[in-house]
């Protein structure tokens, strides 16, 4: 009993762990997607909003990338389909014995790395195009040409086990009773075989598309200069990413997602149709003969409602009040950072206060003393006094030149900037703050430009 | 049209195995012909040849006195009925019987038509528009064989159609194909090992054996008359008892078995007698043509034997004796005429027959029980 339970406890928290497991990176990614904050993260929790979108849709090099990977991702599906039902084609001619040799062979793109793939391509074609003397721009030193060949050496691969599948349960006896009945070959292959092959043939397609539009390995070699989705990321993740990846990225699962519950309605469809006929062929049930319209389906009605409905809330709620939101969040935190200051300020109030007592202590003992030269004191909160005193007004911090506050690096008021460019670092365009973003000038030349940007939007 | 089939000296060979061997038959235009024979004797590797989807490895297929070496199943004026049928399950069914017509490019409008008429002729009107998967196995053997005419074939080859059906479908089937035969009246080449449908639909029938053609006859002639052991064995049931030759007379033969001295006709093959004195032989008796002897009637065979069980089969009874030195149960069958056997089980009866309806036979193969 309590064993029972116990065990029906781990069943349910591995479960619950795997799932996690599973969607977990992809439900923060998701969330990400909506935070107001610079850098794709959940925690802290700033402002819901859907800029990231707006930002994404004016990412051009982003939708460069995005648009050659639908081109290459259709060239492949073009290219490696044909070519995989063609192998798997010969595979059902090719004799007994040789069969698992023809198999070997023809799979082994697959087992090659992609990398491997993309060299060998990339050298393949040149030395062809050195062997025609073609020129540099010509078709062999063509990115989308080369990518399209590339990834089909082993996303024909990928195709032909799909339509493998699908023609072990192909009953060969009908293509001989079309020929039978005067079909010539291609008339057979038109009228039985390829009807027979279309599920095969979308689910083919689908998967070569999709094994495109992912490919990096391949793809960073033959791209050339042609850049596609996953170079384009690649690249960004090295110069520095904000949230509108993941708004990439929820639009493709929103996408795939959508997709797949049509795929499933229409599956459905057709098998409760196939079982409706086999109970017609047994007598149960009268054939019903009027033919449902696919946009009557229920379910598919359900699935673009609630879709809709989702994209409208989310866009809703995501634009207003986003501004009211960031002005209260960049507010709340001047006033986190503002305290912080004055709390520092404080204890170095109290601190100089305390080290002028015991000054005034020593001068007195000192003066009692041969007045000899402070040298002692360069370190003493004297000096540092005036300094801090410098920095804490300039309140236009633009104004402030270059380099003269490097050694102020972990001055308060340094940290003030920072926390404001934290926030407003994503109205920035572009990859250039990264790999200084540890330099404090930069950091203050950014959060003046952001200032005014966000000034600058909020008088628009 | 029609046309005549004729198998010469056809030999078909997968690697050192004969599935044909030596295979002579000339099938008459317009008729019903039937292969005969137990699973795997090589009826549709012949029926293969036949429709051209394989060359024989030696020999000669010739179709209304035409070589067919070289001409693909398409060029050949023959329909098969596949033993599974292969429909095309993603047609309708007007489309599967049309799609003869569609290949040759006839308009829609007319294979629609020509469908309609063939649905009409296989009675099954008004069922074109259904999917193949929505209809019964007896209206889909039906729609099959229809898309065969279709193509308007001289030879219709059918691999046993009816294989996959009831036994009340069966036999409805039957009479069915027989008169589509009739009403079309082209060549039927029929494939079966249901021994029922070969003798009731067929003008002539070849019993195979082992990729050997052991006899070629009317229905009536196989069943009586059989050349070899083997069809005497595999067509209808049959009592079998071996023994020697002794005296061959005109067309009957003395055989002495263990059991008891048996006369038999001398069956000819190739207009000859097979058995001389000296030979070994067989004799076969089948079961409705032995009776219990009663004192007064005098019969050619008597043999002595016991009741060992007796069986109620609705309209005769099968009655199972044991044998005097004979290893096998030897099977009595006799009409149910009201009254019972007459004979309690352990009991000494006499049995026997007419040397008419006894057969002798060369010792040979036969069928496995
Ligand atoms: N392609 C082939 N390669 C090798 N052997 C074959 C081939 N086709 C048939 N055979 C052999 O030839 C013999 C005859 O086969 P066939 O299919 O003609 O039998 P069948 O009389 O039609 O039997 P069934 O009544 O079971 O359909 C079988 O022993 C079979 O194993
Ligand atoms: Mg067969």
């Amino acid at each position: 009993m309590t064993s029972d339970r116990i065990r029906k406890f781990f069943v349910l928290f591995f479960v619950c762990g795997f799932f996690l497991y599973l969607f977990g990176p992809l439900i923060i990614m998701g969330l990400t997607a909506f935070n107001s904050s610079a850098f794709p993260r959940v925690a802290p929790w700033e402002c819901f909003t859907v800029e990231w979108f707006d930002v994404l849709s004016n990412d051009t090099r982003l939708l460069t990338g995005l648009r050659n990977s639908f081109l290459i991702g259709f060239g492949v599906v073009l290219f490696a389909v044909p070519l995989g039902l063609a192998g798997a084609l010969m595979l059902t001619q090719v004799r007994e014995r040789v069969r698992p040799w023809y198999y070997t062979i023809v799979i082994s793109p697959i087992l090659v790395p992609g990398v491997v793939l993309g060299i060998s391509t990339l050298l393949f074609w040149d030395r062809i195009g050195v062997m025609f003397g073609a020129s540099r721009d010509s078709l062999f030193y063509n990115g989308f040409f080369l990518t399209i060949i590339g990834q089909s050496t082993f996303i024909a691969a990928y195709t032909m086990l799909v339509f493998i599948s699908r023609l072990q349960r192909f009953d060969s006896a009908q293509e001989e009773a079309a020929l039978d009945l005067g079909a010539t070959h291609v008339q057979t292959f038109r009228k039985i075989l390829l009807p027979f092959l279309k599920p095969a043939i979308a689910s083919a397609a689908v998967l070569a598309f999709l094994a495109s539009f992912e490919n990096y390995n391949t793809t960073v070699f033959t791209a050339i200069s042609t850049s596609t989705l996953t170079t384009v990321l690649a690249s960004k993740v090295r110069y520095g990413i904000d949230p509108s990846i993941s708004a990439l990225a929820v639009s493709i699962v929103v996408l795939t997602v959508l997709g797949a519950a049509i795929h499933e309605v229409f599956k459905r469809r057709e098998e409760a149709e196939a079982r409706q006929a086999g109970l017609v062929a047994a007598g149960v049930m009268e054939r019903k003969s009027t033919q449902k319209q696919w946009f009557l389906e229920p379910a598919l009605i359900m699935i673009l409602l609630v879709f809709i409905a989702g994209l409208g809330t989310a866009f809703f709620a995501g634009t207003m009040g986003v501004e009211e939101c960031k002005v209260a969040v960049r507010e709340q935190k001047r006033i986190e950072t503002q305290k912080r200051i004055e709390e520092l300020q404080q204890r170095q109030q109290a601190e100089r206060a305390a080290q002028q007592a015991a000054e005034e202590a020593r001068r007195v003992e000192r003066s009692q003393r041969t007045g000899t030269e402070n040298f002692n004191s360069i370190f003493s909160s004297d000096n540092l006094q005036p300094q801090a005193g410098d920095t804490a007004p300039a309140t236009p911090q633009s104004e402030r030149a270059g380099t003269e506050n490097f050694n102020s690096i972990f001055d308060t008021q340094n940290l003030q900037q920072q926390s404001g460019q934290q926030e407003e670092a994503p109205a920035r365009t572009g990859t250039e703050n990264f790999n200084s973003i540890f330099d404090t000038q930069n950091l203050q030349q950014q959060s003046g430009q952001s200032e005014g940007q966000s000034g600058g939007q909020s008088g628009q | 049209m029609s046309a005549d089939v004729k198998l010469e000296d056809v030999w078909i060979r997968f690697g050192s195995f004969e599935a044909a061997k030596d295979v002579n038959i000339h099938i008459q235009e317009g008729e019903f012909f039937s292969f005969l024979g137990p699973s795997g004797c090589g009826k549709t590797t012949l029926l293969r040849a036949v429709s051209g989807f394989l060359e024989p490895s030696e020999g000669k297929v010739l179709i209304g006195g035409q070589d067919m070496a070289g001409i693909g199943p398409n060029k050949r004026p023959t329909a098969l009925i596949f033993q599974n049928l292969a429909l095309f399950p993603l047609m309708k069914v007007w489309e599967n019987i049309a799609f003869p017509l569609e290949v040759r490019g006839v308009g829609k409008a007319e294979r629609r038509k020509r469908a309609d008429e063939l649905l009409e002729l296989i009675a099954l009107p008004d069922q074109g528009d259904k999917m193949v998967n929505e209809l019964s196995g007896g209206q889909k053997q039906r729609v099959a064989i229809a898309r065969a005419l279709a193509a308007e074939p001289d030879v219709l080859l059918l691999d046993e159609p009816l294989s996959a059906l009831d036994l009340k479908l069966r036999q409805h089937m039957r009479t069915e194909l027989r008169a589509i035969q009739q009403r079309v009246g082209i060549t039927f080449i029929y494939i079966t090992h249901d021994q029922g449908e070969a003798l009731t639909m067929s003008d002539h029938v070849a019993v195979m054996s082992q990729g050997v053609i052991e006899q070629v006859a009317d229905g009536n002639t196989i069943y009586d008359s059989p050349q070899t052991a083997f069809v005497a064995s595999f067509v209808g049931e049959n009592n079998h008892f071996q023994g020697k030759v002794t005296a061959a007379d005109g067309d009957m033969v003395t055989v002495e078995t263990p059991s008891g001295v048996l006369r038999g006709r001398n069956i000819e093959r190739d207009g000859k007698p097979q058995l001389a004195a000296g030979d070994q032989a067989l004799v076969f008796i089948r079961p409705e043509s032995l009776r219990f002897v009663d004192g007064e009637k005098k019969r050619d065979n008597v043999l002595e034997a016991t009741v060992e069980r007796q069986e109620f089969e609705g309209n005769f009874w099968q009655v199972f004796l044991q044998v005097k030195d004979c290893p096998r149960v030897v099977s009595l069958s006799m009409v149910n005429d009201g009254s019972s056997v007459g004979h309690d089980v352990g009991a000494q009866v006499k049995i026997g027959c007419d040397a008419a309806h006894a057969v002798a036979l060369p010792v040979g193969q036969m069928a496995a029980e």
